[in-house]
């Protein structure tokens, strides 16, 4: 350890900010993003399996798996081995171009779908302190601008898509994730704002402390207590910003053979399909952050910046299982609800969100003048 | 036809008895398939599937019950059958003789190619001698082509007996019967 310390200890502010910055992107992105990506597709699929009275990937074992005498078996009966042989698969599989495609926007395309997914991820405060550093990415003052910036993004992947692959089924695609998306952008967008006139301020740190402790002893300060409306709406959006069902009519698989990815193959489909596993990942994350208190937990004093490494862990640990949860519950859904029809989904954004969230917003303001005035 | 829609009422338009219909519809499914193990997938090479009687199957050649190849060469299977499956070589006019007393010959080599056996039955129908059954084995395998072809041994040995009907043993008793007299009716 004392290499590690004089090294660090070497080293100017600004170079300690960039070590760690870099070593936070590498652990959090191919640590954490991407495993959990792999495996939230196998959870999909055993879900769907559960639910569908099915039993799902019990097969995929590699060769070392015949030596582990019980575990064995029973992890490949798990399908844990199956994101690996999905993996495999993606970069074996011929990468084919189709030749009446836009190639290069074919080609940029699903890097624009993935990117932003990713980058969403940067603010997000993913723990307290481990050591003398900030467990998030980015520690921006205007945290939630940034995100809606970025994510908004995303939607520039998919509608390229769809006008590159000069199909008619990526077309329609990539038209109709255009309006889902930008309109589902205003309703989550306006949604969040009462939490921020109440916290009183963008960085998501903050919003995190803000939530630390408890009201009457033992409901959680948590905003989803506060503002429930404001919850229902983001879940909503979210469910409609990350292209899932009931609202994954961009690639409604009935309709349109696969969206906006029809005409993709190999690693480039599988960029489109981690870019919204991602997304899926983030938007539970910004869901933990925003509405259950981040990392903290109401009790054995979790919900203060950690002083040792094992707090700091434990940090990590609770916003992983909250951020899961949500993850589930994204999962969980797509077998609950039969897909909408587009004008009922555009009615259910325009005409019943986005009012629903100013009157959230008007709701809210009065509430805290009312207050403040006493 | 015009469909009339039922007014929804303002609970059913929040969404809300979906949600939780579909909750429940769900959890049900879960719940009896993970903890019930009522999953309803056979999982195939472990448990197989046991066809009912009167499956068609794939074809074999059947022995009579006194162990005998019934197959007399007639060729009629291997002309009606569709895909040209079959293939039969007759013993010629100097070959070995039929297994059976009361028969003429019987193939020297009988083989189905399995791969391009479709199942059809003609065969079977066709047969004079109710020497070729549909069986019901229909998951068939091989790591080659050639394995694919089967030759008379295998198909009389996963043929085995068929102790249904015995016709000649009838033909015979009934010949027999005409021997004496008053005949019998
Ligand atoms: S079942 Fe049909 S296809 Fe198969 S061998 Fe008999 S006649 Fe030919
Ligand atoms: S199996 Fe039947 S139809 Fe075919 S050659 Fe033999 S006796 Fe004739």
């Amino acid at each position: 350890m004392d290499w590690i310390n004089n090294f660090v200890g070497g080293l100017t502010a600004g170079q300690q900010f960039a070590l760690f910055s870099l070593l936070k992107v590498v652990i959090v992105i191919f640590g954490a993003v991407l495993p959990i990506v792999a495996y939230a597709v196998l959870v999909e699929r055993k879900v769907s399996a559960f639910i569908q009275d099915r039993v799902g990937p019990n097969r995929s074992a590699p060769f070392f798996v015949k030596y582990l005498p019980v575990v064995g078996p029973f992890l490949v009966r798990l399908g844990i081995f199956q994101p690996l042989a999905d993996g495999l698969k993606f970069i074996l599989k011929e990468d084919f171009t189709p030749s009446h495609v836009r190639k290069v926007y074919f080609w940029i395309a699903p890097a624009i779908a993935m990117v932003p997914a990713m980058l969403a991820l940067a603010v997000i405060p993913f723990g307290s302190t481990l050591g003398n550093q900030k467990m998030v990415i980015a520690d921006l003052n205007v945290g939630i601008l940034y995100t809606f910036g970025i994510v908004s993004l995303g939607v520039y992947g998919l509608v390229l898509a769809g006008y590159a692959s000069n199909s008619k089924f990526s077309f329609l695609g990539g038209i109709r994730s255009s309006a889902q998306m930008i309109s589902y952008e205003i309703a989550m967008g306006m949604s969040v704002i009462p939490l921020f006139m109440l916290v009183g301020d963008l960085n998501l740190s903050k919003v995190i402390e803000y939530q630390a402790g408890t009201t009457l002893g033992f409901i959680p300060n948590w905003l989803v207590f506060k503002q429930p409306i404001a919850f229902v709406i983001f879940l909503v959006a979210a469910f409609a910003e990350t292209n899932r069902l009931p609202f994954d009519l961009p690639e409604a698989e009935t309709e349109l053979v696969g969206g906006y990815h029809t005409e993709y193959s190999s690693m480039k489909f599988a960029l489109f399909f981690l870019g919204e596993y991602t997304a899926m990942v983030a938007a539970s994350a910004m869901m933990v952050v925003l509405f259950f208190g981040g990392w903290t937990l109401p009790f054995a004093g979790l919900d203060h910046p950690a002083a040792t490494f094992i707090m700091g862990f434990a940090h990590i640990g609770i916003f992983v299982a909250k951020m899961l949860a949500l993850m589930v519950v994204f999962i969980w859904v797509r077998w609950m609800l039969p897909r909408f029809r587009y004008d009922q989904l555009m009615d259910l954004g325009w005409r019943r969100f986005v009012p629903l969230a100013l009157a959230n917003i008007v709701l809210t303001a009065v509430v805290l003048w009312a207050q403040n005035a006493k | 036809m015009i469909v009339k829609r039922a007014k929804l009422s303002f609970w059913e338009r929040l969404y809300v008895p979906a949600l939780l219909g579909g909750l429940q519809v769900t959890w049900k499914h879960f719940r009896r398939t993970l903890f019930g193990g009522k999953a309803v997938t056979m999982e195939y090479p472990e448990q197989k599937w046991v066809v009912p009687e009167g499956y068609r199957g794939a074809p074999y050649l059947v022995r009579d019950q006194t162990g005998d190849t019934k197959c007399v060469s007639c060729q009629l299977c291997e002309f009606v059958c569709p895909p040209k499956a079959i293939k039969i070589i007759p013993p010629g006019p100097a070959g070995q003789p039929a297994d059976r007393a009361n028969a003429e010959k019987m193939p020297r080599e009988f083989e189905i190619n399995m791969l391009r056996c479709i199942f059809c039955g003609f065969c079977q129908e066709v047969c004079p001698e109710e020497a070729i059954f549909l069986q019901r084995d229909y998951s068939l395998t091989g790591l080659s082509r050639g394995e694919m072809i089967y030759d008379k041994e295998k198909l009389l040995a996963l043929g085995g007996t068929h102790a249904g009907v015995q016709k000649w043993k009838d033909k015979l008793d009934e010949a027999k019967e005409q021997e004496t007299f008053p005949v019998k009716g």
